[in-house]
């Protein structure tokens, strides 16, 4: 049976995103928000090191600067409008993040603590400056409950295990989305005049990654097929500090605290490939400088990973190299302890799972897939933008690590995800709730569960000859071989082959289950399919473009190329091919110049 | 090295009553209980149902009773277990809804009951900037913070499993995390809530809890301080 609700607005996702929409909208429109998980699940709980604001508590610091940051740390692919409103915004969207209770770490001074942090520098001096908000190594997890906290407070409506498998689209506007109670299996319709699609990542398209099962890409699935077009997807972050094989992450903050990075001959390698900040380079530029060690032989061991090295005397000892400074100019010492009070996770993590102290033994790591810069397109306020001109689809709103602004451009820097997540979170809801009190509902279409049934039945018709474990497996497998740190245009068709195959091994897929309460293992068969829809406008749109910049790195075209590709690819979903398309980057105040730390 | 799991089934839509089933698999050591659960599920059943989402002890969604003791599964190696028989059955006290899930309702009715979030309606700074809290008020409620609400302690409770009406010792983890909280103003009406028959004195300080906590929160220790300033009328 199924059952009908009514709502202005309708948030997809639970995460820092949907919830921080959800603060704000429900302010002016009857809201409710739907997750495929209890909210406190989502993946916002796992952001560690902070999160960039230019507070200025330690050190002279401007918002300016943070966009200038951003700017040049997206390779110039970012837009600088948008990036601009972000780093101006993000200092009100931490205080207001404060008030609600986030217990951040504090100064001396009772401030808010703050930490440096990959490529966030002091525009003048060019070094390292404390920009990263934090509260211990556990920054995300404090935004995510405060968050959900205050919700609890204003007594926002939630809608926990509920998977969004539709959009609805009437009249080219919004009308609502179609769920599946994982606990019941029954379809629920959500009519509603907006709809903010904040469903966070794809990261498990790649075989070693950071990110959590549930990030699947089920929001940019969903609207690519809906005739939504997909923004930049070939630009995937890989973090440059993930444990070894399992990709679990270590936290830049590791390196911010003093740690380094050290190959097999003992080298802290990153002095030849970022001389001026080296172990605190953009993201993009360590996980490659890791790779080349690798290739050149100096992984440790021989094999595919290097050391982290946060042993207090390592600390210590490379401090005084770089002439490291506390804020009141005194030299950079710290002790074991103090390492370990900055990092408690981290240090439970190596324990867990390594079997290792980090005080005093070296952390083996590998880069580790990590965050999509690409995604649903939108504007600065939240809205979807559908096409080359930037033509908005009234009442669709997204926000978070699925919606592509674009703020990261080609590479993201660290802590912006959150401020991402905060500031259009924010603006989206806002928006959306605006809109829903001018706007009338759409009708909802003859029948809204048509395509939804169409889907699940697809997937129960299968003559079962193929397994959703194996068919994920291979697809992981070849996305981090050929669709990774590096790319090469032979590699990518490879990529491309094998992920096509997969869709058609996909057809004979079969659930077992045939039954209705939690049937998780339906639910994996329907994410896999959007993971695969996902790796192939990936590569399709990596193979496309023919240059390297920031994240994505062709051996075969090594140089950033301007006067070409100074743009963002869009990719539609059209009858199973994918159709890519482009769109000029805004430039306000900087104009592209050569990236180097 | 070659185990053998033993996993509770049920399926509420086929069986009249719950049983085991069992494999022989063969598995690295350093391999977690949750990548063991994996394999089942992609290779051998696909109908078992568990929740699971960051699969490294952040998120909160995979607290089970493995070999009779609450752990999250992404967060205990098959050689912290030391032994090659693995059980792994749903957490205690919540209703089984299928297989490892149970309904976490209660859970967070409770939680929620507590008044979770933080109560202060004087004016904000004039500069519009933070609430300023020294490092040693930041401190005194740290430990509390950890909490990811997964379930672990309070599902091991045994006062929680003789009266499901006790709030447990997760609510009131998250009370602690305010009532001390230097920028709160609640803690009156936290401690009202929690000073009743289904609040703190139901706590028969057995320790269950904080050796169930994935997170190291000294669990409790943070109870006794709540019954202390109860007594005392003093938020020390």
């Amino acid at each position: 049976m199924t059952q009908n609700h009514q709502f202005e607005v309708v948030i997809v996702g639970g995460g820092g995103a949907g919830l921080m929409a959800a603060m704000y909208a429900s302010r002016g429109a009857k809201t409710a928000v739907l997750s495929k998980l209890y909210p406190t699940r989502s993946h916002t709980g796992a952001a560690q090191g902070g999160v960039g604001a230019a507070l200025g508590n330690l050190e002279e610091d401007h918002p300016e600067w943070h966009t200038y940051d951003t700017v040049k740390g997206s390779d110039y692919l970012g837009d600088q409008d948008a990036i601009e409103f972000m780093c101006q915004e993000a200092v009100q969207a931490v205080y207001d993040l404060e008030h609600m209770g986030l217990p951040f770490s504090r100064t001396p001074d009772g401030r808010i603590a703050q930490r440096p942090f990959g490529g966030h520098t002091n525009n003048i001096t060019q070094k390292p400056v404390r920009r990263s908000c934090y509260a211990a190594d556990r920054t995300g997890h404090m935004i995510l409950q405060t968050l959900y906290q205050q919700c609890i407070k204003n007594q926002i409506t939630f809608y926990d295990e509920f998977q969004v498998i539709d959009l609805m689209i009437e009249n080219g506007a919004a009308a609502g989305v179609v769920a599946v109670e994982l606990a019941t299996g029954e379809l629920h319709v959500f009519h509603a005049k907006a709809v903010v699609i904040a469903t966070g990542g794809h990261g498990r398209v790649w075989e070693i990654t950071s990110n959590a099962y549930a990030y699947t890409g089920d929001g940019v699935a969903m609207t690519l097929r809906r005739g939504i077009p997909a923004e930049d997807m070939e630009f995937f972050q890989f973090h440059p500090t993930g444990i070894i094989k399992l990709g679990i992450l270590i936290t830049e903050a590791v390196r911010g605290e003093g740690g380094i990075l050290v190959n097999d001959k003992g080298e802290r390698f990153m002095e030849r490939y970022a001389p001026r900040v080296k172990d605190l380079a953009s993201r993009d530029v360590i996980s490659r400088a890791i790779y080349l060690e690798i290739r050149e032989g100096r992984g440790i061991k021989g094999q595919r990973y290097v050391h982290l090295d946060v042993r207090p005397e390592t600390v210590n000892k490379f401090a005084e190299i770089d002439g490291r400074t506390r804020p009141d100019g005194t030299p950079y010492r710290v002790t074991a302890q103090e390492i370990l009070s900055k990092i408690p996770d981290i240090t439970d993590f190596c324990q867990t799972y390594l079997g290792i102290d980090p005080v005093e033994q070296l952390i083996p790591i590998q880069p580790t897939a990590h965050y999509a810069m690409g995604g649903i397109p939108t504007d600065k306020y939240g809205r979807v933008v559908v096409d080359e001109n930037n033509t908005v689809l009234p009442g669709l709103y997204s926000a978070g690590e699925c919606a592509c602004v674009s703020v990261h451009g080609a590479n993201r820097l660290g802590t912006n995800s959150l401020v991402d997540l905060i500031v259009f979170g924010k603006y989206a809801g806002i928006h959306a709730a605006e809109f829903a009190a001018g706007a009338a509902f759409q009708p909802l279409p003859a029948d809204p569960l048509d395509y939804t049934r169409q889907q699940i039945d697809r997937l129960r018709a299968g003559d079962g000859a193929e397994k959703v474990a194996q068919l994920s497996k291979e697809m992981k497998s070849v996305m981090f071989d050929d669709v990774g740190v590096f790319r090469t245009e032979q590699g990518l068709h490879t990529a491309l082959d094998k992920v096509r195959e997969l869709k058609d091994r996909f057809c004979h897929v079969n659930v077992s289950d045939q039954g209705k309460i939690f049937n998780m293992e339906l639910m994996s068969a329907w994410e896999l399919g959007n993971l695969l829809d996902l790796a192939e406008v990936t590569a399709v749109a990596a193979l496309a473009r023919t240059e390297s910049r920031g994240a994505h790195a062709r051996e075969d075209y090594p140089q950033r190329d301007d006067a070409n590709w100074l743009k963002h690819s869009l990719a539609w979903l059209e009858d199973g091919a994918v159709r890519l398309g482009y769109k000029p980057v805004t430039v306000t105040k900087y104009e592209p110049k050569e990236r180097t730390y | 090295m070659q185990i053998q799991l033993k996993i509770f089934r049920y399926n509420p839509e086929q069986d009249r009553k719950a049983r085991f089933d069992v494999y022989s698999l063969d598995v690295d050591p350093t391999e977690r209980v949750l990548d063991l659960l994996e394999e089942i599920k992609g290779f051998h059943d696909g109908s078992l149902a568990f929740r699971r989402s960051c699969a490294h002890g952040v998120c909160g969604s995979d607290a089970m009773r493995i070999n009779g003791r609450n752990y999250l599964a992404c967060k205990v190696l098959v050689r912290d277990l030391n032994t090659s028989e693995i059980t792994v059955e749903p957490i205690l006290g919540l209703p089984v809804i299928k297989d490892l899930i149970v309904d976490m309702t209660p859970f967070f009715d409770h939680y929620k009951a507590v008044l979770p979030y933080l109560i202060n309606d004087e004016p904000l700074p004039a500069d519009g900037k933070e609430r300023l809290q020294s490092p040693e008020e930041r401190e005194r409620f740290d430990d509390t913070t950890k909490c990811i609400l997964c379930a672990a302690c309070t599902t091991a409770c045994p006062p929680f499993w003789a009266n499901g009406r006790y709030v447990g010792p997760a609510a009131i983890v998250n009370a602690h995390r305010f009532i001390y909280d230097s920028r709160d103003r609640g803690a009156d009406r936290r401690l009202g809530i929690l000073n009743d028959r289904d609040g703190v004195w139901r706590c028969r300080t057995v320790f269950n809890c904080t050796e169930a906590c994935p997170r190291d929160i000294k669990i409790t220790q943070a109870i006794a301080e709540v019954k202390r300033s109860l007594v005392s009328g003093k938020l020390e």
